[in-house]
């Protein structure tokens, strides 16, 4: 760790792992509640967990997106940052805020919830990922641009480099599009059409330059290639993400009621998104090809590379499978949505801000990198949780599968239910592939209070 | 990548590109936006069907459901729900959850009055109308 202020990015981090590790946990009654139905009910019941699981992805993303912000600003920028205090204040404000929120979610009934929190002044809550209540809503706003201020501020009186350039693009885009879902018209209609300005643009849009430059600046740091070879290969990345990506939310068009020549063009347009997310998997094994020195940090190399190969399966490959309109037309709304979520929003966003964490957290613990044993075992857990991602991601591809051939083809469809049950094999083994993951982030954790073979590695 | 390629070319063709598209995105969502009256059928949401997706909302029905195939996989698709089962199935079948039938998958009871179910109902049916480019597949959602 070069500069004092990049210390506030632990408590970030830390956040952020505690929050993922809810959002497992809610998972893995999600998934319990696919075969036993009434599992928990009526206390939990399964539209509470499912809001409790895809919202703390959601803030745990954005809290490690904000570390990373805190922790590689100052070190591109040259300098302390400019407010360290504030953002301390934000970090309590966002975690009580959260913290509050998943309460709201749990312990009244949302209904209660929104009457509570203000909703009849201005609906925005019960559309899929944006359930926070106007408060949580507006304070994720105020968090933002308190977190933008102080970065930007500090690249302003520092050097300006190519990684916190994009690094500021894309988290000034991911604030401005959050402003869509404060826009909830009565058609729902337009509903669709201006939500998806939040939520495509945001995953498949502006947070691939937060991911982008994440790893870029991971990658400089263990493989130490020419900043110059890494931020040519980040600009044609993201260029690539944007002039596929913008057009590409077409593919979410297609069957709300918007005008049909959106089938073509977010058919191909769309096909086209796996591409920058292959060049982000060869420039990361390239780059640690190349590498000009050997980082004693192997597992952030690990998680690096990782973060490569499984965006571009999860976000490209399994996107590319439905994103076609004759064959989404079949796909849209089925477990085959649900596997590409999955394996997409581990493989992307999960994996890139691990590697971050994996990379920093030595350097804000007082050394270069964890010890050997500590190492191992943070490789254990990448493997057991990459592996049974992919299980699940296979798994629900089954289901899906299965699911279209009996309900949505054939003469003699059947209903939603009925076939929900002939899946059932497809869902069982999901929830064995999930303990399995929670048993890899069981060992992720427990590598933080490894004290084997410290002492030979400390700084 | 090559030499000759340096990282200003990349850099233009970013921004260029970036902006392009966008531009792109806002005009086909200028021609989108005026299209969709023919599409949505605006002229039917009623004051009814404007409470109704407040209903939906909410009870947080996405969180289980999907509508327009967007929403949860947990049960039904709804957007062709009064389609395939009428407006006196939908009421009777809120008013009658949860099943309680063991190990099945349950329904919270959301106690709704008459007027609350007629307009959510009224949301249902114009939801049905929306020209959804004739999805989903067959009435079964």
């Amino acid at each position: 760790m070069q500069y004092k202020s990049q210390a506030v990015a632990k408590p970030y981090f830390i956040a952020a792992i505690g929050l993922f590790i809810g959002q497992i946990l809610f998972g893995l009654i999600m998934g319990y509640q696919y075969v036993v139905g009434d599992f928990l009910f009526p206390a939990i019941p399964f539209n509470v967990a499912r809001m409790v699981h895809t919202n703390l992805l959601i803030v745990w993303t954005l809290f490690a997106f904000m570390g990373a912000g805190y922790y590689l600003i100052p070190e591109e920028a040259e300098t302390e940052l400019f407010s360290p205090k504030l953002a301390i204040i934000m970090f309590w404000i966002f975690l009580v805020a959260g913290a509050l929120t998943i309460v709201g979610y749990l312990a009244v009934p949302y209904a209660t919830l929104a009457r509570m929190t203000g909703n009849d002044i201005l609906a925005t809550m019960g559309r899929e990922f944006l359930e926070q209540p106007l408060p949580t809503k507006v304070g994720i706003v105020i968090v933002a641009l308190a977190f933008l201020f102080n970065i930007s501020l500090t690249v302003l009186k520092g050097r300006k480099t190519s990684i916190s350039l994009v690094l500021l693009l894309g988290l000034w885009g991911l604030a401005v599009f959050f402003l869509f879902s404060f826009y909830n018209p009565s058609n729902l209609v337009l509903d669709k059409y201006f939500w998806w300005w939040t939520v495509h643009l945001w995953v498949e849009g502006v947070w691939e330059l937060i991911l982008g430059a994440m790893l870029a600046f991971v990658l400089i740091k263990i493989t130490g290639v020419d900043r110059e070879v890494i931020e040519k290969w980040l600009y044609v990345i993201i260029a690539m993400t944007l002039i596929t990506g913008i057009i590409g939310t077409g593919h979410h068009y297609f069957w709300i009621g918007a005008p049909e020549y959106w089938q073509w063009f977010g058919s191909v347009f769309s096909a086209l998104e796996p591409i920058p997310f292959f060049m982000m998997t060869v420039f990361a094994f390239n780059m640690v090809n190349r590498r000009r020195r050997e980082h004693p940090n192997k597992a952030a190399t690990l998680w690096a590379l990782g973060t490569g190969v499984m965006s571009f399966l999860g976000a490209g490959v399994w996107g590319f499978m439905h994103t076609l309109a004759p064959v989404n037309f079949y796909t849209h709304g089925t477990q085959i949505t649900a596997a590409h979520g999955h394996m997409a929003f581990y493989g992307a966003y999960a994996m890139v801000n691990l590697t971050m964490i994996s990379y920093a957290m030595p350097m804000l613990r007082g050394r270069s990198a964890n010890s050997g044993p500590a190492q191992t075992l943070e490789m254990w857990s990448f493997w057991l949780m990459t592996v049974s991602m992919v299980f699940i991601t296979l798994f629900l591809t089954a289901a899906g599968i299965l699911q279209i051939w009996l309900q949505r083809m054939g003469s003699n469809p059947m209903s939603f239910m009925d076939t929900q049950d002939q899946v059932m094999l497809f869902y069982w083994l999901r929830e064995i592939a999930g303990l399995v993951f929670f048993v890899g982030l069981v060992l992720y954790i427990w590598s933080f209070f490894c004290k084997k073979g410290e002492a030979r590695f400390a700084a | 990548m090559s030499e000759t390629f340096t990282k200003a070319m990349a850099r233009n063709i970013f921004y260029g590109g970036a902006v392009f598209f966008f531009l792109l995105f806002i005009a086909l969502t200028f021609d989108t936006v005026q299209t969709l009256p023919k599409r949505d059928h605006r002229e039917n949401i009623t004051d009814s069907v404007v409470r109704g997706k407040h209903i939906w909302e909410t009870r947080d029905c996405v969180g289980c459901h999907t509508i327009l195939g967007e929403g949860a996989y947990f049960a039904p698709e709804l957007g062709n729900v009064y389609k395939r089962r009428g407006g006196d199935f939908i009421k009777a079948w809120i008013k009658s959850q949860p099943t309680g039938a063991p190990g099945r998958r349950q329904m919270p009871q959301f106690n709704l009055t008459d007027q609350q179910l007629d307009d959510l109902v009224s949301f249902l049916k114009w939801t049905s109308e929306i020209n959804t480019s004739n999805w989903p597949p067959n009435i079964e959602g």
